[in-house]
């Protein structure tokens, strides 16, 4: 098979003691999307922002192409086309789309200046495509429904030809019409070839839109599971017990057979 | 408006009349408010107020705080305070007054008077200014001491390093051109004035009409014509107004005599000349812009805003929220320089005392215009008519007589309701 567009292997980090992620590999292909999962407190976020430079590794390296990449920053994780959509959404509420869009990434015109104009053309146009009912471009985002906001984040990270796309719970704060908005742009993403880690808590909706599923659990890998061949009742196994059902191999989080049974 | 005969059924409403201005709601109140005030003191001082004299006067009374008050903006806004401009402008003063009276003339050997003595002064001081400033920024921002202690800190330190430069004497006189930065001693004259006036007045109706020309080659949607015309002129009138009662302040007679006898002429019969821009207005007017594209046209700009609105936003995409806090104090620390370029040289000397207070003037001048504490939210128009507002109430009680202890009370009162008004506006407009 190719090589994998992402690889982290034996990450780990710990906040004061507390081993957050504890040795976990995962590994991203192209067009490929894989959901984590696990309780709250699990280590899914803390593992993804080892990915997108908001936290540093304490050890474990991370492969981009199959390349050893040093991420220390968010800044190094865009110029690897990283691109993450954050479970608290990090927007600058006072600001309007188009700022938010290209914070830190600001349009300029010859001279350097800030080109507002054509930082809300772009605005405009990828809205069109994503959103086409938005129409708030010059309203500060606090303004904006949970949905609309949702679809300003979303922009700013395909805006930029990300080509490896995390999304941290992307639609807890949605309702159903917008999170099968979601839900489509996810696939469509997937058609184009992006590699997308997907953190939620639906196995339902994991099994219907990742291809495999990693569950964690106390900051380990509990299994790697592929989704089509495990039920959702197996996930659930894997995310509540800690149990690998028969096929998946099970990782250093897993419960062998004894403790199982006491 | 005022025929409603004339008025049919398709005529605009003034609800709709004013949307289609598309006018900065909050900006028109506190103008309001301004006026009122101007006019209430007018009426009370039996017109005394709203004289071309008091006008002038209370223009270059502005103007120190003014200038710290736009960088003020750009501190509050990134959630932080500088409780030190105050004791930071005394230190920069003592600087720049040591720098032109010892330094200069003693140590380089320029002759008193050297021209080159007043650009060597404030750039000395511009220079102490940024290096304290950034170092008071670097604390809060590396350090993550939190900057009202910084700065409460400095207060307590540069005040009084003020103090040992100046060994606690008064220092002056000061050069002759560094007092033409003070007002009434530097000004450009009637010609000069209407020269600059006309060119400001070209210059914003060519930005007006170039903003419009960029939104209509995107297709954003424009306001109606008639709209950028009323906006046009009301901006025209205000700059000439602006610049013809500044010429109307006549030089008195005996000033005017002294002024022809130096330059070895006689003063013909019957000629009156008015003072016209002070050079210290200028300067706020150059910080003024410069600070207004900083914050709208340059990326440190946005990344001051995005930052007062979500620091964690601004960190995760990128921003460098540290070097960014170091930029700002530093930024702040320039500006108190040249505040305290202009105070001493209205003074003509550098004093111990000099910006006592005013840190509190400078912080309720950003947040009577706007600036919220929350961070986030400010404009640099807003900080300096929030510190106009502050020297007409001030002025204009003691012109009526009001007592000190007095009008600081009032000036305290509406502080607290300005903020109160500003907190029932924003929850109204949901912004
Ligand atoms: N910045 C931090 N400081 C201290 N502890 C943290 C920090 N970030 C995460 N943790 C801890 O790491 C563990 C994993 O958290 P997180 O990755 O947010 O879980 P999940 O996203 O799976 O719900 C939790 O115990 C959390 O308290
Ligand atoms: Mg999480």
């Amino acid at each position: 098979m190719a090589t994998p567009l992402v690889e982290m292997k034996d990450m780990c980090i710990s906040f004061g003691g507390v081993h957050a992620v504890d040795h976990v590999s995962v590994d991203l292909y192209p067009g490929e999307v894989v959901g984590l999962l696990g309780h709250n407190g699990a280590g899914k976020s803390t593992l993804i922002k080892m990915l997108s430079g908001a936290y540093q590794a304490d050890s474990g390296d991370i492969l981009v192409d199959g390349k050893k990449v040093k991420i220390e920053s968010p800044r190094d994780a865009r110029a690897h086309n990283i691109e993450t959509i954050y479970q608290t959404l990090a927007l600058a509420d006072n600001l309007d789309a188009a700022s938010n869009l290209f914070l830190g990434r600001e349009l300029t015109t010859k001279l350097g200046f800030v080109d507002e104009h054509a930082m809300e053309a772009e605005t405009r146009k990828i809205m069109g495509k994503l959103n086409p009912n938005f129409k708030k471009f010059h309203a500060p985002v606090k303004a904006l429904s949970g949905g609309q906001r949702q679809s300003v984040a979303i922009a700013r990270a395909v805006y930029f030809n990300a080509r490896i796309l995390i999304m941290d719970e992307p639609t807890a704060a949605l309702g159903p019409h917008e999170t099968q908005m979601v839900a489509e742009l996810i696939k469509e993403l997937k058609a184009q070839g992006l590699g997308i880690f997907l953190i939620d808590h639906d196995v339902h909706q994991v099994k219907a839109l990742c291809d495999r599923a990693a569950v964690m659990k106390n900051g380990k890998v509990v299994g790697i599971a592929d989704v089509n061949k495990v039920s959702a009742d197996d996930l659930l196994g894997m995310i509540i017990l800690g149990k690998c059902p028969p096929g998946v191999t099970p990782g250093p989080g897993a419960i062998s057979d004894d403790e199982a049974a006491a | 408006m005022s025929d409603d005969t004339l008025s049919g059924p398709k005529a605009p409403t003034a609800r709709n009349l004013f949307a289609a201005l598309q006018l900065d709601t909050r900006l028109l109140g506190m103008i309001g408010a301004f006026v009122v005030l101007c006019l209430a003191f007018n009426f009370v001082t039996g017109g005394n107020f709203l004289t071309p004299r008091n006008i002038f006067n209370l223009t270059i009374q502005t103007v120190s705080v003014a200038i710290m008050a736009t960088g003020m903006v750009f501190i509050i806004v990134t959630r932080h305070i500088d409780l030190s401009v105050g004791a930071l402008l005394a230190t920069v003063s003592a600087i720049m007054a040591v720098t032109q009276t010892q330094f200069l003339p003693q140590v380089v050997g320029l002759e008193l008077g050297h021209p080159l003595i007043w650009v060597l002064a404030i750039v000395a001081g511009v220079i102490a200014g940024v290096i304290i400033g950034a170092f008071q920024g670097w604390m809060v921002g590396y350090l993550g001491i939190p900057a009202f202690i910084v700065t409460l800190g400095g207060l307590l330190v540069w005040r009084n390093v003020a103090w040992f430069i100046t060994d606690g004497q008064t220092i002056g006189p000061l050069d002759e051109t560094f007092k033409m930065l003070g007002g009434i001693d530097g000004t450009l004259g009637e010609t000069w004035s209407w020269v600059l006036g006309v060119l400001a007045v070209l210059v914003a109706v060519l930005l007006q009409f170039n903003n419009r020309k960029r939104a209509q080659s995107h297709d954003f949607p424009v306001k109606p014509l008639w709209a950028e015309g009323v906006i046009a002129v009301v901006t025209v009138a205000a700059i000439l107004g602006f610049v013809a009662t500044l010429n109307a302040y006549e030089i008195p007679l005996p000033r005017l005599k002294r002024m022809f006898a130096d330059a070895g002429e006689t003063l013909p019969e019957g000629l009156t000349m008015g003072y016209g821009i002070p050079y210290s207005v200028l300067l706020l007017i150059a910080v003024a812009v410069a600070m207004t594209v900083v914050a709208q046209r340059t990326r440190l700009g946005r990344y001051i805003f995005a930052t007062g609105g979500n620091p964690d936003a601004a960190e995760l995409s990128g921003i460098n929220t540290r070097f960014l806090t170091v930029k700002i104090f530093a930024i702040m620390g320039g500006l108190c320089a040249l505040a305290g370029a202009v105070a001493s040289a209205r003074l003509g000397f550098s004093t111990n005392d000099i910006g006592t207070l005013d840190e509190l003037r400078v912080i309720a001048a950003a947040v009577i215009g706007g600036t919220a504490l929350a961070g986030g939210v400010g404009t640099i128009y807003g900080a300096i008519l929030g510190a106009l507002i502050m020297q007409s109430l001030q002025s204009g009680m003691a012109m009526v007589g009001v007592d000190a202890p007095l009008q600081n009370i009032v000036v305290g009162i509406v502080l607290v309701f300005a903020v109160f008004v500003d907190i029932l506006y924003r929850k109204r407009t949901g912004d």
